[in-house]
């Protein structure tokens, strides 16, 4: 039994089940991030959880107590909303102390949280403002504070960031994590973001259509995605994924794939057993950091592998420079050095990294498990 | 380009808008021509308008017709003046303006945030009660007041107006609420306060100007009703009947200068209101014509 | 672990509190107002006279209700009143609308002036106009003072043209508040589009007929339902104007219902009269209300 235990939840609509059977424990000081396109149902678990919608079947329980039955404010959580949900007519300090004030908690021991939690967050200046008066990132911190003050025993953040503009999305992240490793809050986190996920998270749980797709740490997710739509929805470019046959030479298996003139490509597998799969078509996927070039790549990886192929569009970011060409008639992506020097039209040389390589089954779009 | 400046992409040449000021001009003088005419015949004597000009300024000023209208003027059969009409008309505008907006904040309050299945088909329903022809309510209206024992009182019309005015000032609050964040509920009810604190402690502080809107729409519209009053004021009628009384009176000399004191009078209240806040007022207009 | 399966009791109230709130209303509008119609409805096929029979009569009501020329004079005003009010309303509050909307200066005095009618009630508008319109005392009597002796203005006594001087005043009464409305939506219209179309070489008239009238349709439904509903419930305006004369040249459904029942006791017509104008008006207001409130789901 964990600290939060989401049990065969579902939820339905009617007739229209959204959520099916989803399976979650959290341990005690977990930060667990939800992830997923929009309709997977993320809010939703995050809402069955909070008691803000009703259970269809199943069983959550917090600390052990099965809460389905009871009201939200009685569950000791407390949530971060994505518009922060300030109340616009009380200054920040009562927004912060309301829920204790419903909670009957005297006047002398609501003013030490909330300065306790002020102090904490650096909004103790602000105290006598009304949400009106502040700035976006202010907010932010308000309603945190708000949760913070409640001292419950767990955090749910409904993608509390993507209100704000790039960069104070950035440090706000970075504020998060540092108030989690800080105070080993239990944390369960929405978002459509997968940088987010990947940088905030102990354990992800991707979801989509109403299913847990995966759920593991961040490193699982990205190496090893369960499946196609895993490895594709996380990480950014998205994971290259292209149709290749399983040839057997010197007896280990490689990847038969095509270069831009049609030209057969042979990619030897790191670890992979395919051995069952000899002969016939799979998903290869590689991420657009393992195509690099010679110089740029995993000095610390065993299985580099060069591939020479004509370069179609180039796009430097800066920090890196991006390559599309094309493979197995499927525009590829991958991320040079910002300063190797690649023309569009070029006939380049590629190092691939197959240490990093996965295979799916086309028909169950499953990776295969080595 | 020469308009490049102006925000708005319309342009217009110089006769042109001669001619539209001119127009706009013309309408304000119709608009304005009545309350002229009221205005100024009610402060002349009456001789001055029969044997008068209608147009011109009165020769003599007195405020005789105002001071009639008001006490002693014949109404009915009583030489009461307006005086207790006008009471009436308070005492049944304050309370059913008061209940009404209450009552509507609560249902907007509820079929915007705790909505629940049918809601919609609640609301319609209580919406299409807005636009009925009065006429079609006023026989078994005429029956339940009197069973109820509310006949030709200031309750009996007090509860006519409320009936009557929620479909309305349940759209007001309705329109308003659905603006208001939905979270800011949920994050309330985590905080732990219920059904009513959240009303109070939440919704209310923020609902001052659609409040604005329902109480002038509802005091302009129960303190100009005629049908309601004319058809269960009993002896307790409101302004407009009693207006109506002293202008229709067929018995002696028409007192014309002490009729315009009087629909002044009548008028007086709304004016007030519409002149002190006539934003809300054409916003309450608005509000209640583009529903949804 | 104790698992609370049972709903706690302030839990489950408060699931309940909104219904138990909402039901005094809508309990209240079930019955003063559909009940009150189905009442109404039944009324009208029985028998009662000064007060309500029981006696089922079938539709011999509605048979002397068509039957009656003073019900036909109602009809046929009510249909020359609610058009041309209709029609004159939505012109007048068209053009001044779109005139005001020209960078008017003094567009803070003007508009308060066209609106302000609407704040008074039909009665002092009723009692303004009627003296006003008076050919011994009004128009007819300044205009002679000033010199234009053969000066005739006599429609409020004359039977063919008193309908006229109810649209008059109902006009002057509410056309301000429809150039209200066509104001808002020519101030929602987004600019862009404006100077879309003269970089496309609109001149000013097509831009309106081309441009911004067709996008004014929804200030175009509004301000129909809306007058179409006042028009139908005219009363208060016909009492006091011209109290539904001379003779009975006035007459309109809200006024014949009134008398027909009130005064002449003969609640059966009264009551059918009132159905047909609630028909009347929902064969309007339901389809519009519906579809407002679907599109808001």
């Amino acid at each position: 039994m964990g600290f939060l235990d989401i049990r065969n939840v579902t939820k339905s609509y009617g007739n229209v089940e959204v959520l099916h059977h989803v399976d979650i424990t959290v341990e005690e000081s977990e930060f667990l991030v939800l992830v997923g396109p929009s309709g997977c149902g993320k809010s939703t678990l995050l809402n069955m959880i909070a008691g803000l919608e009703a259970i269809s079947s199943g069983e959550i329980a917090i600390k052990g107590r099965v809460v389905n039955n009871v009201h939200a404010s009685k569950r000791n959580i407390a949530m971060v909303f994505q518009s922060y949900a300030l109340y616009p007519n009380m200054t920040v300090g009562q927004n912060m102390t309301f829920g204790l004030e419903m909670h009957g908690v005297p006047k002398p021991e609501r003013e030490r949280a909330l300065a306790d939690v002020a102090k904490l967050l650096q909004i103790d200046h602000l105290v006598d403002r009304k949400p009106g008066q502040l700035s976006g990132g202010q907010r932010q911190r308000v309603a945190m504070g708000r949760a913070l003050v409640r001292n419950p025993d767990v955090f749910l953040f409904d993608e509390p960031l993507s209100n704000l503009d790039a960069k104070l999305r950035v440090d706000m992240r970075t504020e998060i994590k540092k108030l989690h490793q800080k105070l080993r809050t239990t944390i369960v986190y929405v978002t459509h973001d997968q940088i987010e996920a990947m940088t905030l998270s102990t354990r992800i749980a991707v979801m989509n259509k109403g299913y847990v797709q995966q759920l593991g740490t961040p490193k699982e997710i990205y190496d090893t995605p369960a499946n196609i739509f895993v490895a594709t929805f996380m990480g950014s470019p998205a994971m290259n994924i292209l149709p290749a046959r399983v040839v057997v030479e010197g007896g280990r298996p490689h990847a038969r794939i095509a270069d831009a003139e049609g030209v057969a490509r042979l990619l030897p597998f790191s670890q992979a057993n395919l051995a069952g799969w000899e002969g016939r078509e799979i998903l290869l996927g590689i991420r657009p950091e393992a195509i690099t070039d010679p110089e740029g790549a995993d000095r610390k990886s065993a299985n580099i592998v060069p591939l020479t192929n004509r370069v179609s569009v180039t796009e430097p970011a800066g920090s890196d420079t991006y390559v599309t060409m094309t493979l197995s008639g499927k525009d590829v992506i991958a991320r040079m050095r910002a300063d190797a020097s690649v023309e569009p039209g070029q006939v380049f040389d590629f190092a691939v990294n197959m240490e990093k390589a996965v295979a799916f089954d086309p028909q169950t779009e499953e990776r295969i498990k080595a | 380009m020469a308009a490049v400046a102006q925000d708005t992409a319309v342009s217009t040449g110089r006769v042109t808008r001669v001619f539209i000021y001119l127009v706009l001009l013309l309408f304000a003088l119709f608009y304005l021509l009545p309350l002229y005419v009221m205005g100024i015949n009610s402060v002349k004597p009456l001789s001055e308008i029969t044997g008068g000009n209608m147009m011109a300024l009165p020769q003599v000023w007195t405020l005789a017709p105002w001071a009639s209208a008001w006490s002693t003027a014949q109404i009915g059969v009583e030489p009461t003046g307006l005086k207790p009409y006008f009471l009436n008309s308070i005492l049944m505008v304050v309370p059913a303006v008061a209940i009404s907006s209450i009552v509507g904040a609560l249902n907007g309050y509820i079929l915007t945030k705790w909505r629940f299945r049918g809601d919609t088909w609640v609301f319609g329903l209580m919406l299409f009660s807005c636009f009925i022809p009065f006429q079609i309510v006023l026989i078994p209206m005429a029956v339940v007041l009197g069973k109820l024992g509310l006949a030709g009182s200031v309750p009996g019309l007090i509860l006519v107006h409320v009936v009557y005015g929620i479909g309305f000032t349940t759209l007001y609050f309705r329109n308003y609420y659905a603006a208001f964040p939905t979270e800011l509920i949920r994050a309330a009810q985590i905080d732990g306060a219920g059904f009513f604190r959240i009303f109070w402690r939440i919704l209310l502080p923020v609902s001052g100007p659609i409040a604005v809107v329902s109480v002038i729409w509802q005091f302009t519209n129960i303190w100009n009703d005629f049908l309601f009053g004319a058809s269960f004021g009993g002896t307790s009628q409101p302004m407009t009947v009693a207006l109506n009384n002293l202008v229709q009176s067929s018995t002696g000399v028409k007192e014309y200068n002490v009729h315009f004191a009087g629909a002044i009078l009548a008028a007086l209240p709304t004016l007030f209101v519409y002149i002190v806040a006539g934003r809300y007022f054409v916003r309450g207009l608005m509000a209640g014509s583009v529903k949804g | 672990m104790a698992a609370s399966s049972a709903v706690d009791f302030r839990t489950r109230l408060q699931d309940w509190l909104p219904k138990l709130v909402l039901a005094p209303s809508f309990a209240v509008t079930l019955l003063f107002v559909y009940g009150f119609i189905l009442f109404t409805i039944f009324l009208s096929f029985t028998g009662s006279k000064m007060l309500p029979r029981f006696t089922w009569v079938g539709f011999e009501n509605y048979e002397k209700l068509w039957a009656l020329p003073a019900w036909h004079t109602a009809i046929v005003n009510i249909a020359i009143f609610a058009s041309l009010y209709i029609v004159i309303c939505t012109a007048i509050g068209l053009m001044l609308a779109i005139f005001l909307d020209q960078k008017i200066r003094g567009e803070g005095m003007l508009r308060p002036i066209y609106l302000y009618p609407m704040a008074l009630s039909f009665i002092v508008t009723g009692t303004a106009w009627k003296w006003f319109l008076d050919p011994g005392i009004g128009l007819q009597h300044v205009m002679r003072q000033w010199g234009w002796e053969s000066f005739t203005f006599t429609w409020i006594k004359d039977s063919d043209m008193a309908i006229y001087t109810i649209v008059l005043a109902a006009v002057w009464q509410t056309s301000g508040f429809v150039m209200a409305m066509f104001l808002a939506g020519l101030r929602g219209i987004d600019n862009e589009i404006l100077k879309a179309a003269q970089i496309d070489g609109a001149s000013n008239w097509q831009l309106y007929r081309r441009i911004v009238i067709p996008l004014l349709r929804p200030a175009f439904l509004s301000a129909f339902v809306i007058l179409s509903h006042l028009a139908i419930k005219s009363y208060d305006l016909v009492v006091a104007l011209t109290g539904g004369g001379p003779g009975r040249a006035t007459e309109m459904p809200a006024t014949f219902m009134y008398s027909y029942t009130f005064t002449r006791n003969q609640m059966g017509i009264g009551a059918s009269s009132a159905v047909i104008m609630l028909m009347t008006i929902a064969a309007i207001m339901v389809p519009y209300l519906y579809a407002e409130l679907k599109e808001k789901k």
